[in-house]
């Protein structure tokens, strides 16, 4: 096979490469546009509040004179308009560097993630000065600015280049009464255009991230923001589970217990001058505590399913598969056990997405893939029914993001109209070399 | 018919002691753990070993393990375990270490003492005890199968009755009609399931699980 592959011309990864190169020439001319965007933005920004100015200068230079004072009066309304107007653009400039970042995670395969503050809860009479000091006293609104004009100038030609490589080639090609060396350059330019385009989009790419990206205090105040917040929902999560199991235990077991004791007591009454109507009381009874047993059997298994506490997440995962109607193929590889949290976390979270491939997919097959690499456990689940699966319509996928980001775990979807879904999840944890038993 | 018992649990080592000798089983060994099973079951040399799922010191699947390693020791040792969840993963453990002489039960079952030392003898006879949530479950499972599909409502009763590895005798009684009838549906199913019928009543037991297994 591989002799073959070298032997014959590689038609398909010049082609590849090509249709790469196009790509992000595209790309390249896409992010021009947003640099000029940005740089019309960030002038107007500039002239909003420079406009007022001489009338300011005016009214230092000329004293007390009435012209000066005509000027004063002319000047401090248009600055305290050209603030707000430049406040209203800055907001832009922020939407336009959005804009960049989701499209360098995307095109050029470097995410950034957004730097700001968390934006105050303003509402009444000063809510719109309250919002102007928050965007003014974040730095990232400067950086921001700062981005919207270098990029405008520098990162622009960056982006371009390619572009104007494949131009050149065009030019060069076509044009007439061009001498042979000159068209074979061009070809040369054209080539190598589409060929430094992938790369010149990641170098975008970080460059983007290195003038975009949180820095320092903005990054620290973000985790806390993130902590905070997934903290408060994982314990809201157990509240609400310890409530659920409570009224579980109290309708169901509690209840039948209290049935059972007044049956059995019913029975002691009349055993002596009924006994047949007392032994079917008893059978009652004995068939009451069957029920409960059954009751506190499903309880448990919500809670804390018994062969994820014998075996760990790879068996209960595997016990689990052999409870549904699907079929699944697993293949799994960890050498230890993850922490409890992280097992109880991640086997709930593929009990929910096999119950949404049962439901939705109509799949025939499905796929779940268990190991652990550098320090994350990855759990990929993939069926071949008919895709379309939609995180933002549903709740349970939400959810089980919800759950792993209390762990810093993150749920990825890739499911396609037609399929086929394949969801992966990444939770960082550390696995425990497995306990020597004694037997 | 000598029986050991390892169950961690005073009270119901004790109560399962005494409803085995009310029905006439001798009571060779009770053991609160592996270790003193495997012993037991080496120095006894029972008919039938009943063990609990979870036993000290992990408390988790020790039962099962402690079931698979006296069967290695004593190949084809009858063992019947009790638990209080049953699990198609380890049930197809169980099943996977020998063939027959093998029965898991919900700890539940030991409430209808007749039936349960029925399935004790089965065990020690060399029959299968398996419980009627792991059949259900199995039957669930299958619910997609076409082969499955095409058997009559009684005919799906028997399978899960035969699956539980009960007699044709005991299926005709559970079902209240004959044995012959009984012995029509089987043969029923296992054209339809395409399985090769046999005589031997494990055998035939073994082979309707297997299938279901898939």
């Amino acid at each position: 096979m591989s002799d073959q592959r070298t032997r014959e011309f590689p038609w398909a990864r010049i082609g590849d490469q090509a249709r790469k190169g196009l790509v992000g020439t595209g790309h390249g001319i896409a992010f021009l546009g947003l640099a000029l965007l940005g740089l019309v933005v960030s002038l107007l920004i500039v002239a909003a509040v420079a406009l007022p100015g001489p009338g300011l200068v005016a009214y230092g230079l000329g004293g007390h004179h009435n012209a000066a004072g005509a000027a004063l009066v002319f000047a401090l309304p248009a600055l305290v308009v050209g603030l707000f107007v430049a406040s209203r653009l800055l907001l832009d400039v922020r939407g336009l560097a959005r804009l960049a970042r989701r499209l360098s995670g995307q095109w050029c395969g470097v995410p950034i993630a957004d730097p700001y503050l968390p934006q105050p809860a303003a509402h009444g009479k000063k809510a719109s000065w309250r919002r102007l000091g928050w965007l003014v006293t974040d730095p990232a609104t400067w950086r921001d600015l700062l981005w919207a004009v270098v990029n405008g100038c520098v990162g622009g030609l960056l982006a371009i280049l390619p572009a104007g490589l494949l131009v050149v080639g065009f030019i060069g090609l076509f044009a007439p009464y061009a001498p042979l060396p000159l068209r074979v350059l061009a070809v040369a330019a054209a080539a190598s255009g589409l060929w430094v385009a992938p790369q010149l989009m990641r170098g975008y790419g970080i460059f983007a991230r290195s003038m975009l990206g949180p820095r320092g205090n903005a990054e620290l105040a973000q985790r806390v923001r993130h902590l905070a917040e997934t903290r408060t929902e994982a314990l809201d999560t157990g509240a609400a589970e310890i409530r659920r199991i409570e009224r579980d235990l109290h309708d169901g077991a509690q209840a039948r217990l209290v049935a059972m004791g007044m049956t059995l007591d019913a029975a002691g009454q009349i055993i002596d001058t009924n006994p047949e109507a007392a032994r079917a009381l008893l059978w009652e009874a004995r068939d009451a505590s069957v029920k409960a047993l059954a009751e506190l059997r499903a309880l448990v298994r919500g809670i804390h399913p018994p062969v994820l506490a014998d075996r760990g997440v790879a068996d209960a995962i595997a016990a689990l598969a052999l409870d549904t109607p699907l079929r699944i193929h697993l293949a799994s590889d960890l050498y230890g056990r993850p922490p409890a949290w992280v097992e109880s976390a991640a086997y709930f979270a593929v009990s929910e997405l096999l119950a949404n491939v049962s439901k939705h997919a109509e799949a025939r097959e499905t796929w779940i893939d268990i190991r652990h690499t550098d320090g994350m456990l990855r759990i990929g689940v993939t069926d071949n029914g008919h895709g379309g699966a939609d995180p933002a319509r549903g709740t349970g996928l939400r959810g089980i993001e919800r759950r792993l980001a209390a762990f810093d775990g993150i749920l990825a979807i890739s499911s396609p109209p037609g399929g086929p879904t394949a969801v992966t999840m990444e939770i960082p944890c550390e696995l425990s070399l497995p306990k020597t038993s004694s037997s | 018919m000598r029986v050991v018992i390892a169950e961690d649990l005073f009270l119901l080592r004790d109560g399962l002691t005494r409803m085995l000798q009310a029905h006439g089983l001798e009571i060779a060994a009770a053991v609160d753990n592996g270790a003193d099973l495997l012993a037991a079951v080496a120095r006894d040399q029972p008919d039938v070993a009943i063990v609990d799922v979870r036993l000290p010191p992990t408390f988790t699947d020790e039962g099962i393990r402690a079931a698979l390693a006296a069967r290695k020791q004593t190949p084809n040792l009858p063992v019947l375990v009790l638990s209080q969840y049953v699990e198609q993963l380890y049930a197809r453990e169980l099943l996977a270490s020998g063939s027959g002489g093998i029965g898991y039960l919900l700890k539940d079952r030991v409430f209808d003492s007749a039936q349960f030392v029925d399935a004790v003898r089965r065990v020690a006879a060399g029959g299968t005890a398996m419980d009627p949530e792991v059949i259900a479950r199995l039957l669930a499972r299958n619910t997609g199968n076409a082969s499955i599909g095409a058997l009559s409502p009684r005919e799906r009763e028997v399978v899960a009755l035969m699956a539980e590895g009960r007699s044709n005798a005991a299926i005709a009684q559970r079902l209240v009609i004959t044995e012959r009838s009984v012995a029509k549906h089987t043969a029923s199913i296992f054209l339809k399931l395409d399985l090769q019928p046999s005589d031997d009543d494990n055998r035939r037991v073994l082979a309707v699980l297997a299938y279901l297994e898939g």
